[in-house]
C-alpha cells in the first residue's frame, strides 16, 4: 500500500479492532493495538518525511480512489504530503502517540477502556485525513470527523448529563462554523471547478481569479476556522469541552484538533495573499481573542479551565500571525504550543490523578515536593508558554509579536501592544497557576493530602519527553523550513532596528508576569481574592467569561426555540394549517347536512330538481352541439 | 432469464405471495411470516441482480416490457428501468425483507391480512416506480393508498382513525387534481389517425400548449407535493407516522414519500417543461422553507416518532432543492439523498419500533441513558443519527453535500444576473446543516445519554434478528457514503436528461 494511505489507515485499523472486539480482548491487547498503530503511523510519517526532504522537494502525492464523479468532474480521495503536511502529520502522530501512551496510565481503571482507545484512534484517523487530504473535500471529511471524535470523547462519561451536553454544544457550535466552511468551499468550486489545494493555490498564484472575491472566500473559510479553533465568536464550546478525559483535552482540545483552523488558513495562504480584508479580519479577531481569553484565564479556578482559556488565547496568537501574513510563524507557534500545552494538560491530568479528581486550584498547593516530576515538567512548560528564553514558546511567540509589529502586510504598533499586553497576562496567569498548584502552602484537606501520589511511569515518562520538547523545540527554524510552502510577509521599511528592543521588551514582560504572580500568590489565593473583592463587577465579568453563553442563550437559542414552538408549531401547523383543514371539514359536514335535506322524501321536490337538471342538460347541449 | 422477465418477477412476486397466503393453514403465523419473507427476499435478489446489470451508459429504458392493455385508448402495460427509478426500485426491494423481519414480533393481530397488505403495498409501489405509461402509473399511484390506509387504520395507534382520514383526504385531494389534469391532457393530445399513447416517452415528445402547461403542472405538482410532503402540505405526515405501526412508518418514510419527488422527476418536469421552468423559483423557495421548517419543528417535539417525521420533511426538502436546482450535481445529489433518506429514516423508524416493543411509549421524556442500558442498540442508533446529521463517510453526507454544492453552483450565476434571492435561498439551505445537527444530537442526548432511565426494566438488548436488520442498513449507509461512484454512474445519463429538460433547449451546454 502507498505510504501516505498507510499513515492515514493505520489508526483506522486500530479503531476498528478496538471498537469491534476490544471489550473481549483484554486491556493489554487494547493498549498494544491502541498505542501500537499510532506509533506505526508516526514511523510511517517519519519515513515519508525523509522521502520528502531527501527528494527533489516535490510533494508526495497519492490517490486512494475516486469517490464519485458527476458530469466528468470527479471528486478524488487523495493525499498530499508537502512540508506543511509533514509538520502537521508528525505533530499529530507524534504527540498523539505520546498521549495514547499516557492514557494507558490515566484511564487504567476506566470500564470504557477499549471504547476510549477506539475513539482516540478514530480521532487520529480523521485528523490525518484533515492534514493530509489533497482537496478541501477530503479535508472537510476529516474536519467533520474530528468533530465527531471530539463529540464522542467530550461526552465519554455520558451518564453525566452535563458532559453529554458539553459534547453536543461542541458539535453544534462547530457546525455553525462548518456552514461557513461549506459556503467557502462551494464558492471556490463554482469559480475554479476544483477543490484540490494545489489547484486552488495554482489558480491564485497568478493573481486573484476575476470571477471570485478572494476576501469573501477567505472570510467564509475563516468562519469555519473560528469554529474549530475556538475563536470569537464561536469560542464558547472549548471551555465546556474540558468535560472530557484530560488526555483528550491535551490531544484534541490543545495540541491538534483546535489548530485545524490555523492549518486551513495557512494551507490556503494563496487565497489570503489576495484577501487583505479577510486577512485584516483574521488579525483583529486573533488578537482580540488572545486578549479576551487571557483576561478570563486570570480569574479561573479550575485547573483545566485555566488551560482551556489559555489555549483559546494562544490560538488567537496564531491567527494574529496568519492575519499579518506570517504563516510560518503561525505554524511555528502551533508546533511549540502542541508540546508545551500538551505537557501542561497532561501535567494537570497527573495533578488531578494525584488528588483523586480535585480540579479546583484553590484547594491545592504545596504539590511541588509531593509530585516532583509532575512539578518539574509543569514548570518547564509554564516557562515555555510564558515566553521565558530560551524555551520553545519564547521563539515562536516572539516571532509572532515581531511580525504583528513589523509585517508589511498589516502589522502595526497597536497589534503589537495588544499582543504584548496579552503576553504579560499569559505569564501572569500561568505562573499564578504554577504557584497556586505547586508552590504556595497546601490548602488540601487531610484526606486528599494523605493520598497524594506521583503518577505511574507511563504518565511521567510522557511528561518528561514533552517537557524536553517544550524546552528545546524552539531551536528548530520551522518558518525557514516551511518557507517553500508558506511564504512569510516582508518587514516594513526601516523597522529592522526595532527588532532587538522589542525582543528585550518581550522578555521583560514575561519576567514581569512571573514576578507579579509570584508576589501575589506566594501565600495562596487570599491576597488576590481581597484584591478582586475591590472590583467586584470586573471580577464577575471576567470569571463569568463575559456572559457570552448567557447572551447566546438569550439571543439565539431561546428565540429559535420560541419561534419553533410558538410560531411554527402552534400558530403554523396547528392553528393555521390544521385549523383550516378542520374548518374545511366542518364546512363540508355542514354543507352535507344541508344537502341531505334535499333528499327529504318529498316527491314534488324530486320532480322539481329533476326537471331543473334536465333543463340544464338540454341548454348545455343546445349551446355546444 | 431475460432481464425483462426478471423485472416482471420483481413486480409480480408480491402478488403471487399474496395469492398464496390464504392457502396457508389458519393460525400458523410463523408460516405466514416465513412465506412473506421468502417472497420479498427473492424479490430483493432479483432486484439486486437487475441493479448490477443496469448499464448507466445506455440511454432509455432497460429490461423493458411493453404489451397492449386497453387498445381503444392506447393504454399499455409498459414497465422498465431507467436511471431515475433504478435506485428507488432497489431501495424498495431492499427495505422489503427488513420491514417483514422487523414486524416478526411486533404484529400479532390479523397476521395474514397484515402481510398481505405489506405485499400489496410493495407491489403498488414498485408498479408506480416501474410504470412507463401514464394510465398504468395513475392506477398504481392510487392503489398505493389502499394498503397504507389499512396498515394505519387496522394496526395503528389510538388516534389512527383521525390519522388515516387526514392522510386519505390530503392524498385524495391531490389525486383528484391529478386525475383532472390527466383527463385534460389526454383530450388535448394529437389523436392523429385515431392512435394515441399514454407512454411517457410519447407524452414527453408532445407537451401540451404552453398556456395550459401551468395549470396542468400545478395540478400534478400539488399531488406530488402532498406526497413529499412540502410545507405547508405536510401536516398529515407526523400524524400518520405517529399512528402507523412500525412497518407502516418504515414504508412511508423509506419509499412512499419518495414517490412525490420521483413524480416531479419522472412526470412533472418532463411532461410540462415550460411550466416547470416557470415554477422553479417557487419550488426552490418551498424546498428551502421545508428544510428549515421541518428542522425547527423537529427541535420542539417530545414524541420520538414525530422528531423523525419532521426530520423527514427537512431531508426531503434537500431532495426538492436538488431537483429544482437544474445543476447536475444537485440532481444527482437529490437522487442519492432519496436513497439515503430511505435507509436512514427507515432504519430510525425500525429502531423506534424496537424500543417501543420493549417500553410501549414514544415519549422522549420517559427515556435516558440508553447507551448504558442497551449498548448495542445505542451504537446502531448513534450511527443512524450521524447519518441523518449528514456526517461525512455516511450516505447522508453524500446526498446533502452534492445537493448543496449543486444548488449553490446554480444560484451564483442567477445572483450575478441580479437575482440575489437565489443565493439567499442556497445559503439558507446550508443553515439546515446546523439545525439538523441540533435536533438530532439533542434527541440523542436525551435518548442515549444522561442517567439511565426507561419505563420498563430490565431491558433486553437487540437480538440477532434485530442486529441483522440494522447491520444491513448500516452497511448500505456506509457503502454509499464511502463510495457513491457506482450509483452515480447508473443515474448520470438520466439526470443529465432531466437537467436538459429543466434548463430548456435554449440553455446551451451548462457546466455540471
Amino acid at each position: 500500500m502507498d505510504l501516505l494511505t498507510a499513515i492515514v489507515l493505520l489508526p483506522l485499523a486500530g479503531f476498528l479492532i478496538n471498537g469491534l472486539a476490544g471489550a473481549r480482548l483484554g486491556r493489554g491487547f487494547v493498549s498494544i493495538v491502541g498505542c501500537g498503530l499510532p506509533i506505526l503511523a508516526f514511523v510511517a510519517a517519519l519515513r515519508a518525511f525523509f522521502a520528502l526532504t531527501g527528494g527533489d522537494g516535490a510533494p508526495l502525492v497519492a490517490t486512494a480512489y475516486t469517490w464519485g464523479s458527476v458530469g466528468g468532474q470527479s471528486f478524488e480521495i487523495g493525499f498530499w504530503f508537502d512540508r506543511l503536511g509533514a509538520v502537521m502529520a508528525l505533530i499529530v502522530t507524534g504527540v498523539g502517540s505520546l498521549i495514547h501512551i499516557y492514557s494507558t496510565g490515566y484511564m487504567k481503571e476506566d470500564p470504557g477502556y477499549a471504547r476510549y482507545f477506539a475513539y482516540l484512534n478514530l480521532f487520529l484517523f480523521f485528523m490525518l485525513l484533515l492534514v493530509l487530504g489533497r482537496s478541501l473535500l477530503v479535508c472537510f471529511v476529516g474536519w467533520e470527523g474530528v468533530g465527531l471524535a471530539s463529540y464522542l470523547l467530550i461526552g465519554f462519561w455520558f451518564e453525566d448529563p452535563a458532559k453529554a451536553r458539553a459534547g453536543k454544544k461542541a458539535f453544534i457550535t462547530n457546525r455553525v462554523g462548518d456552514a461557513g466552511f461549506l459556503l467557502g468551499m462551494f464558492l471556490l468550486y463554482h469559480a475554479l471547478g476544483t477543490l484540490n489545494f494545489d489547484g486552488v493555490q495554482a489558480a491564485f498564484a497568478a493573481g486573484a481569479p476575476a470571477a471570485l472575491s478572494a476576501d469573501l472566500v477567505g472570510i467564509l473559510l475563516f468562519i469555519g476556522a473560528t469554529g474549530k479553533s475556538a475563536q470569537i465568536p464561536l469560542h464558547v464550546w472549548l471551555p465546556d469541552a474540558m468535560a472530557g478525559p484530560t488526555p483528550v483535552s491535551a490531544l484534541i482540545h490543545a495540541a491538534t484538533m483546535v489548530t485545524a483552523g490555523v492549518y486551513l488558513v495557512a494551507r490556503l495562504n494563496g487565497i489570503y495573499a489576495h484577501a487583505p480584508l479577510a486577512s485584516e479580519l483574521i488579525a483583529v479577531i486573533g488578537v482580540a481573542t488572545a486578549l479576551f481569553a487571557a483576561t478570563i484565564a486570570v480569574t479561573q479556578t479550575d485547573i483545566k479551565k485555566v488551560l482551556a482559556w489559555s489555549t483559546i488565547s494562544q490560538l488567537g496568537y496564531m491567527f494574529l500571525a496568519l492575519g499579518v501574513g506570517a504563516y510560518g510563524a503561525a505554524v511555528f507557534h502551533l508546533y511549540t504550543h502542541a508540546f508545551f500545552k500538551a505537557c501542561l494538560f497532561l501535567g494537570a491530568g497527573s495533578v488531578i490523578h494525584a488528588l483523586s479528581g480535585e480540579q479546583d486550584i484553590r484547594r491545592m498547593g504545596g504539590l511541588a515536593r509531593r509530585i516532583p516530576l509532575t512539578f518539574a515538567t509543569f514548570a518547564i512548560a509554564t516557562a515555555a508558554i510564558a515566553g521565558i528564553p530560551p524555551l520553545a514558546g519564547f521563539f515562536s511567540k516572539d516571532e509572532i509579536l515581531w511580525f504583528a509589529f513589523a509585517s508589511d502586510r498589516g502589522g502595526g504598533p497597536l497589534l503589537w501592544v495588544v499582543g504584548a499586553f496579552t503576553a504579560l497576562l499569559t505569564a501572569f496567569y500561568m505562573f499564578r497557576l504554577l504557584w497556586l498548584t505547586f508552590l504556595s502552602p497546601s490548602r488540601m484537606d487531610e484526606n486528599t493530602a494523605h493520598h497524594v501520589h506521583e503518577s505511574p511511569p507511563a504518565m511521567t515518562g510522557v511528561l518528561l519527553v514533552l517537557a524536553a520538547l517544550s524546552a528545546v523545540g524552539g531551536f528548530v527554524a520551522l518558518p525557514h523550513f516551511l518557507h517553500p510552502v508558506l511564504p512569510m510577509a516582508g518587514i516594513g521599511e526601516g523597522l529592522e532596528r526595532y527588532e532587538t528592543p522589542l525582543l528585550v521588551t518581550s522578555v521583560l514582560i514575561a519576567l514581569a508576569g512571573l514576578a507579579g504572580a509570584a508576589s501575589l500568590y506566594a501565600q495562596g489565593p487570599a491576597r488576590a481574592e481581597r484584591l478582586a473583592a475591590r472590583v467586584p463587577r470586573l471580577h464577575r465579568l471576567l470569571s463569568g467569561t463575559y456572559f457570552v453563553d448567557e447572551l447566546y442563550d438569550a439571543a439565539v437559542t431561546r428565540p429559535i426555540a420560541w419561534l419553533s414552538e410558538v410560531v411554527l408549531l402552534r400558530l403554523g401547523d396547528r392553528w393555521l394549517i390544521d385549523g383550516s383543514l378542520h374548518g374545511l371539514a366542518a364546512l363540508a359536514r355542514g354543507a352535507a347536512g344541508r344537502l341531505s335535506r334535499v333528499q327529504g322524501g318529498g316527491v314534488q321536490r324530486y320532480m322539481l330538481l329533476a326537471g331543473l337538471g334536465i333543463l340544464v342538460c338540454v341548454a348545455w347541449v343546445w349551446r355546444h352541439v | 432469464m431475460s432481464d425483462a422477465l426478471l423485472l416482471n418477477a420483481v413486480l409480480w412476486l408480491p402478488v403471487l405471495g399474496m395469492l398464496a397466503l390464504p392457502l396457508l393453514p389458519r393460525g400458523n403465523d410463523a408460516a405466514v411470516r416465513a412465506l412473506t419473507l421468502a417472497v420479498v427476499a427473492l424479490e430483493l435478489a432479483c432486484a439486486a441482480w437487475l441493479l448490477v446489470r443496469f448499464d448507466g451508459s445506455v440511454a432509455g429504458l432497460q429490461a423493458e416490457t411493453r404489451l397492449p392493455w386497453i387498445r381503444a385508448w392506447g393504454v399499455e402495460y409498459h414497465i422498465g428501468l431507467d436511471g431515475l427509478n433504478v435506485l428507488l426500485v432497489a431501495l424498495t426491494a431492499f427495505l422489503g425483507p427488513l420491514v417483514v423481519a422487523g414486524a416478526f414480533s411486533a404484529v400479532q393481530r390479523d397476521v395474514k391480512l397484515f402481510h398481505a397488505m405489506l405485499l400489496l403495498i410493495q407491489f403498488t409501489m414498485l408498479g408506480t416506480l416501474l410504470a412507463q405509461d401514464l394510465f398504468l402509473f395513475y392506477v398504481f399511484w392510487e392503489a398505493m393508498l389502499i394498503p397504507m390506509f389499512l396498515l394505519i387504520g387496522v394496526w395503528g395507534g389510538e388516534r389512527r382513525i383521525y390519522a388515516t382520514l387526514k392522510f386519505v383526504l390530503y392524498t385524495a385531494f391531490g389525486s383528484i387534481l391529478m386525475l383532472a389534469a390527466l383527463i385534460y391532457l389526454v383530450y388535448t393530445l394529437p389523436w392523429h389517425g385515431g392512435s394515441v399513447s399514454f407512454a411517457f416517452e410519447y407524452l414527453y415528445r408532445h407537451p401540451p400548449a404552453a398556456a395550459a402547461q401551468n395549470w396542468l403542472f400545478a395540478a400534478f405538482a400539488l399531488s406530488f407535493a402532498i406526497k413529499v410532503p412540502i410545507v405547508p402540505l405536510h401536516t398529515w405526515l407526523p400524524d400518520a407516522h405517529v399512528e402507523a405501526p412500525t412497518a407502516g412508518s418504515v414504508i412511508l418514510a423509506g419509499v412512499l414519500l419518495k414517490m412525490g419527488t420521483y413524480g416531479f422527476m419522472k412526470l412533472g418536469v418532463p411532461l410540462f417543461p415550460e411550466a416547470a421552468r416557470f415554477f422553479t423559483p417557487a419550488m426552490m423557495t418551498l424546498a428551502v422553507i421545508s428544510i428549515l421548517y421541518g428542522a425547527c419543528l423537529a427541535l420542539v417535539q417530545t414524541d420520538i416518532k414525530k422528531i423523525i417525521a419532521y426530520s423527514s420533511i427537512s431531508h426531503l426538502g434537500y431532495v426538492m432543492l436538488g431537483l429544482a436546482s437544474a445543476s447536475l450535481l444537485g440532481i444527482q445529489g437529490a437522487i442519492l439523498q432519496m436513497v439515503s433518506h430511505g435507509l436512514v429514516a427507515g432504519g430510525l423508524f425500525l429502531m423506534i419500533g424496537m424500543i417501543y416493543e420493549r417500553c410501549h411509549t414514544r415519549d422522549l421524556a420517559a427515556y435516558g441513558g440508553l447507551a448504558k442500558l442497551l449498548p448495542v442498540y445505542s451504537l446502531f442508533f448513534m450511527i443512524l443519527t450521524l447519518a441523518a446529521v449528514g456526517l461525512p463517510t455516511t450516505s447522508g453526507f453524500a446526498g446533502e453535500f452534492m445537493v448543496l454544492i449543486g444548488s449553490f453552483d446554480a444560484a451564483w450565476p442567477l445572483y450575478e444576473q441580479g437575482h440575489a434571492a437565489a443565493l439567499v435561498l442556497a445559503g439558507s439551505a446550508v443553515l439546515g446543516v446546523v439545525l439538523g445537527a441540533w435536533y438530532m444530537l439533542w434527541f440523542a442526548e436525551r435518548f442515549l445519554f444522561g442517567a439511565a432511565r426507561a419505563p420498563h426494566q430490565p431491558l433486553v438488548d437487540l437480538g440477532r434478528r434485530e442486529r441483522l436488520i440494522l447491520a444491513a442498513i448500516v452497511a448500505a449507509v456506509f457503502a454509499i457514503g464511502l463510495y457513491p461512484g457506482p450509483l452515480l454512474e447508473k443515474t448520470e445519463l438520466a439526470a443529465r436528461q432531466y437537467q436538459k429538460v429543466l434548463q430548456g433547449s435554449a440553455a446551451a451546454e451548462v457546466r455540471p
